[in-house]
């Protein structure tokens, strides 16, 4: 025993989550504890049970508590589309937007020159047996607009050249976006992809 | 302590939620670390990529503290060169050498000069991986490995020179290989500013500098191995 109650440890977990400090984990907790039976039997409950069946999806890498997330079980997302990210998150953002109806493939990173992640490292060896395997007709690179993303989408586009189409997002200026707040690179790369109206 | 001074960023780290630890190789401070609060965030985040040419205001108490910068952006190099894998290959070859081989604040004012004209060629036209060959030897000569390309090791003539020697680098003219010349590079025009920057060239050119990073640069910094960005450069420009 450290000599700390269970409440202070609950308090130290909770400050190690992302956007919570000491401060805030205090106040989350007491919160919690004010609405103990409406929130805090709940969310332990349903941590509990998350913590037993949370898993990766063993086909996309997208989180779900079952071998195959819902998305990979859907024969409708089997539309020959396929979307790849890095993260869950994106992918998580993509869902979000509700206008992509086809899978996704998360690669669970970026290649990087810095820390020496490699495309071993990545889930790039998985995407290119599903592409073979799942009928796809069209990759998606919805890579982050940084010099790794990047980096990594010329990767793969290399890796599929002559077998596929092989597509990425627009980048340019933001819906609500004002040209007067837009770094110089932003503006440089809408004005590249202009079109016509 | 405190300083400013343009630079470009090499390389930014996350630092807790929202901080970042910034590279940037500056003419004055050489390669210089810093915490940059906020670097992690939205704003920030485009201002940090590798290549940006960036305005920074250093900040500590003590001068051995790694200190804190303020960044303004002053050029987006990274989004115009990302749009093409060989520019992109290019600017990752460019960062992650000057991480990998420059001590930390050791001002190379030379150097610098010559990361602006390859970064500025970038892009700029088909003859830039020329020019980032020669700022390959130009790496090396600052850093204390510089190859002698002007004359022949064997007969000190100026004429004819079509070798260069892996163990002493020095160029070795057709009279002087003799018999030696299968153990030799072939001198590369694209190393000494001549040609159009062949394949061929660049391949017998990036041969001879990876051999001398590899063999000489590499062992002088506890023998790590080469970025990986470097031959992903090599490989798209030789192929």
């Amino acid at each position: 025993m450290n000599g700390k109650t269970d409440l202070e440890t609950l308090i130290e977990m909770m400050a190690k989550l992302p956007g919570l400090g000491p401060r805030s984990a205090r106040r989350a907790v007491l919160h919690l504890i004010k609405k103990r039976a409406l929130l805090l039997m709940p969310l332990a409950d349903q941590l509990t049970r998350v913590g037993q069946t949370v898993r990766e999806c063993l086909n996309c890498g997208n989180i779900g508590t079952a071998s195959l997330c819902a998305i990979c079980e859907s024969d409708k997302r089997a539309n020959g589309e396929l979307c790849v990210v890095e993260d869950v998150a994106d992918l998580w953002a993509m869902e979000r937007a509700s206008v992509f109806k086809g899978r996704y493939h998360v690669l669970g990173g970026a290649l990087s020159a810095l820390d020496a992640v490699g495309p071993e490292e990545l889930r790039i060896p998985k995407l290119l047996d599903r592409i073979a395997a799942e009928n796809v007709s069209e990759v998606i690179l919805a890579l982050n607009a940084t010099v790794d993303g990047q980096t990594t989408a010329h990767y793969i586009a290399e890796q599929l050249e002559g077998r596929i189409a092989v597509t990425s997002l627009a980048q340019g200026v933001p819906v609500g976006g004002e040209l007067d707040y837009l770094d110089d690179g932003t503006i440089g790369a809408a004005l590249k992809a202009r079109k016509a109206v | 302590m405190d300083w400013r001074e343009e630079g470009v960023v090499l390389a930014r780290r996350r630092h807790g939620e929202s901080g970042a630890i910034v590279e940037i190789f500056t003419e004055g401070h050489g390669r210089h670390a810093g915490i940059v609060r906020g670097g992690g965030g939205r704003r920030m985040t485009p201002v940090l990529e590798p290549g940006n040419q960036v305005d920074v205001a250093w900040r500590a108490r003590l001068e051995d503290h790694l200190g804190a910068f303020t960044v303004e952006p002053v050029a987006s190099r990274a989004a115009v060169l990302m749009a093409d894998r060989r520019t992109l290959a290019g600017l990752n070859a460019v960062c992650s050498l000057l991480s990998f081989a420059l001590p930390e604040r050791e001002p190379h004012p030379g150097l610098y000069q010559r990361t602006q004209a390859v970064l500025g060629m970038m892009g700029e036209g088909p003859y830039w991986p020329i020019a980032y060959l020669r700022w390959e030897l130009a790496l090396l000569e600052e850093l204390g490995f510089g190859l002698d390309l002007a004359a022949c090791a064997v007969t000190g003539s100026v004429e004819g020179l079509a070798y260069v020697s892996p163990k002493s680098g020095r160029a070795v003219s057709e009279a002087g290989a003799g018999a030696f010349k299968d153990r030799l590079f072939p001198l590369s025009p694209a190393l000494v500013g001549r040609g159009e920057g062949s394949v061929e060239d660049l391949r017998d050119g990036f041969r001879t500098t990876g051999h001398f990073l590899r063999t000489w640069l590499a062992p002088a910094l506890g023998d790590r191995p080469l970025p990986e960005a470097r031959q992903r450069l090599v490989d798209l420009l030789t192929r």
